[in-house]
């Protein structure tokens, strides 16, 4: 059996009883990094001296018989959107291509002190901003389904490392989309948790009011552990929830009989591939088999998130990304400048990639006098709409449900000259961040040998009712995220 | 609705970013199409409806004022590109 296609709870189980050591884990998954990493390009930077002191640590522990965290020794890839202390976290911008945090995250604080082994930090779109990983300063990622499509974005590298077997789960960050779109496109498991539920205390901002880190898994139970692990209050975010967390592995066997299941009309008809739409009611019929109530709803306002997203989102971000001024960190040109503000200039311009800028643009224009009210106030009453169309939605549904993205992974450079058309691919994921609940995306099944993603949302803090669903949703469906190998190793490792 | 040159060139002033000509009438197109299919939101009747910044209802959030450690100067200027003990460095601001 090939330790890199085990998942991330067996793995705990299998080192904490000494069937496997952690260090042979470790190198089992640094072997198929070196396998796959130069077709499918999922990590920035990659730790493996780091992993196997780390994971050598844990076996002494065992060894002796001591206390280990929950997932000891098991591997992990980071999204490079979350600060590592001592190690770069370049958010895929050239702006930060040498920063070097002097603090962990929580959430990277809290997968630590859970025993698990940093593998690297994972590819994404420029400061999270994309939909395809093809933003990033340090080159596109494969999806390793197809490696002349993209895995989606912003989180494209989390998503492609544990398609591809690099790491058994990894956390990514979302703010329109972010992880259950390349989720849904690399066949994984993602979920992004109620705003709040998990700490942004460092997390590189970009739109603050929507940002939120998750876990990303080839599996319900592996996704549910992890978000176990991240999630809770940390007094180092003020906008983090004080709410008990929950046992979430002990949600995949609730009972779903009964349950609840609204199909959002809006996203389920108009502007999705034929061959989505068909695996997605695949799907809904699948569930209705197994006892849940699957109704068709109607939530209006929802045709009007992309647009209001695409003002609210750039101008917050307009706002995070003046703190990049060349001073106290991050890329500075070489030579002399007249004054300040040629620095700036010149900082901000060289140091930016075309996205970032585009949307700097976009959110500095929607937030400039005579246009405010217009543009991002009006959106945010839209966002209200948003908000009440949901709540609307809870008195008669447990949860709602949609396909993740509009089409499987399109092809690299397809999208890259039409910012609009790329931005149509968040059209199923926005809603969810605007309103600040969870959202999940669970793979259904292959189109054309593409996997195609399905999207559960809940009321805020009903992570446990998302994973009930999807735990089904896993049963009836029996997806195995395992992309055809040959590819990937390209002839070397062993492949077909 | 289409913005023009000068709308941008104001924009990047704004913003603190130089662009080319060639960026700037990329820019042009781009932000215009965009601002274009957000027409809806602005036709959209929002009469009594209060905008929403924040999905998760919050008050101010207060701690006790603590001492507690926090980042030495080194770590402070550890990233900074020019930076001395003491300080960050800039070019001449007046």
């Amino acid at each position: 059996m090939d330790l890199h296609y085990i998942g991330a709870v067996d793995l705990a189980r299998m080192i904490a009883a000494r069937e496997v050591s952690a260090a042979e884990v470790t190198d089992a998954l640094l072997s198929r990094i070196d396998a796959v990493e130069p077709a499918v390009k999922a990590f920035i930077t990659t730790t493996p001296d780091e992993a196997r002191e780390t994971a050598k640590a844990v076996d002494d522990r065992i060894g002796a018989g001591e206390q280990s965290g929950p997932f000891a020794g098991v591997p992990i890839a980071i999204k490079d959107v979350l600060s590592t202390r001592g190690l770069r976290t370049t958010c895929g911008s050239k702006m930060l291509e040498n920063y070097v945090p002097v603090y962990d995250a929580t959430a990277v604080e809290r997968v630590r002190s859970a025993g698990t082994v940093m593998l690297g930090k994972a590819n994404m779109d420029e400061f999270a901003m994309g939909s395809s990983t093809e933003n990033s300063y340090f080159g596109p990622t494969a999806n390793p389904w197809d490696l002349d499509r993209v895995p989606g974005g912003s989180s494209g590298g989390s998503a492609a490392a544990v398609a591809a077997g690099e790491a058994p789960w990894a956390l990514g960050s979302d703010t329109g989309g972010s992880i259950r779109q390349p989720a849904s496109l690399c066949g994984i498991v993602g979920l992004k948790p109620t705003y709040g539920r998990v700490s942004r205390y460092g997390l590189v901002a970009f739109a603050s009011s929507l940002d939120q880190v998750g876990p990303m898994a080839r599996n319900v139970a592996d996704c549910a552990a992890l978000l176990g692990l991240i999630a809770g209050h940390d007094p180092c975010d003020s906008t983090s929830i004080e709410a008990g967390v929950p046992d979430y592995s002990k949600a995949l066997q609730g009972d779903v009989k009964g349950m609840r299941v609204g199909v959002v009309k809006e996203l389920s008809s108009e502007g999705i591939s034929p061959g989505v739409l068909e695996s997605f009611k695949a799907a809904v019929d699948k569930l209705q088999a197994a006892g849940l109530e699957c109704d068709e709803v109607s939530l209006p306002s929802f045709s009007n998130g992309l647009s209001a997203y695409y003002l609210i989102a750039p101008a917050e971000a307009s706002s995070n990304l003046a703190r990049f001024d060349g001073v106290r960190y991050g890329y500075r040109p070489e030579g002399e400048f007249a004054d300040i503000w040629e620095m700036y200039d010149r900082v901000r311009s060289e140091g930016f990639g075309k996205e970032v800028k585009r949307r700097i643009m976009l959110g500095t224009y929607a937030l400039s006098a005579g246009y405010f009210d217009q543009y991002y106030g009006q959106a945010q009453k839209v966002r209200t709409l948003i908000v009440q169309d949901y709540g609307r939605a809870w008195d008669r549904f447990d949860v709602l449900v949609s396909p993740t993205s509009p089409s499987t992974a399109f092809k690299l450079g397809e999208k890259m000259d039409d910012p609009l058309t790329m931005y149509l691919s968040d059209i199923c994921t926005i809603p969810v961040n605007l309103a600040g609940i969870p959202g999940m995306s669970v793979p259904c099944g292959l189109s054309d040998g593409l996997p195609v993603g399905f999207q559960i949302m809940g009321p805020p803090l009903s992570e446990e009712k998302l994973l009930t669903v999807a735990g089904a949703l896993e049963r009836e469906v029996g997806f195995e995220p395992r992309p055809p190998e040959g590819p990937l190793t390209g002839g070397k490792g062993g492949g077909a | 609705m289409a913005i023009s040159i000068e709308d941008v060139e104001h924009v990047a002033v704004l913003a603190r970013l130089a662009l080319s000509d060639e960026e700037k009438e990329t820019y042009r197109k781009q932000l215009s199409d965009v601002l274009e299919h957000a027409k809806t939101i602005s036709e959209t009747d929002t009469s009594g409806v209060l905008p929403t910044g924040h999905a998760v209802p919050l008050v101010n959030v207060f701690r006790e004022d603590e001492e507690r450690p926090s980042l030495t100067a080194d770590e402070a200027y550890a990233n900074a590109p020019w930076a001395e003990p003491g300080g960050f460095k800039v070019p001449k601001i007046i």
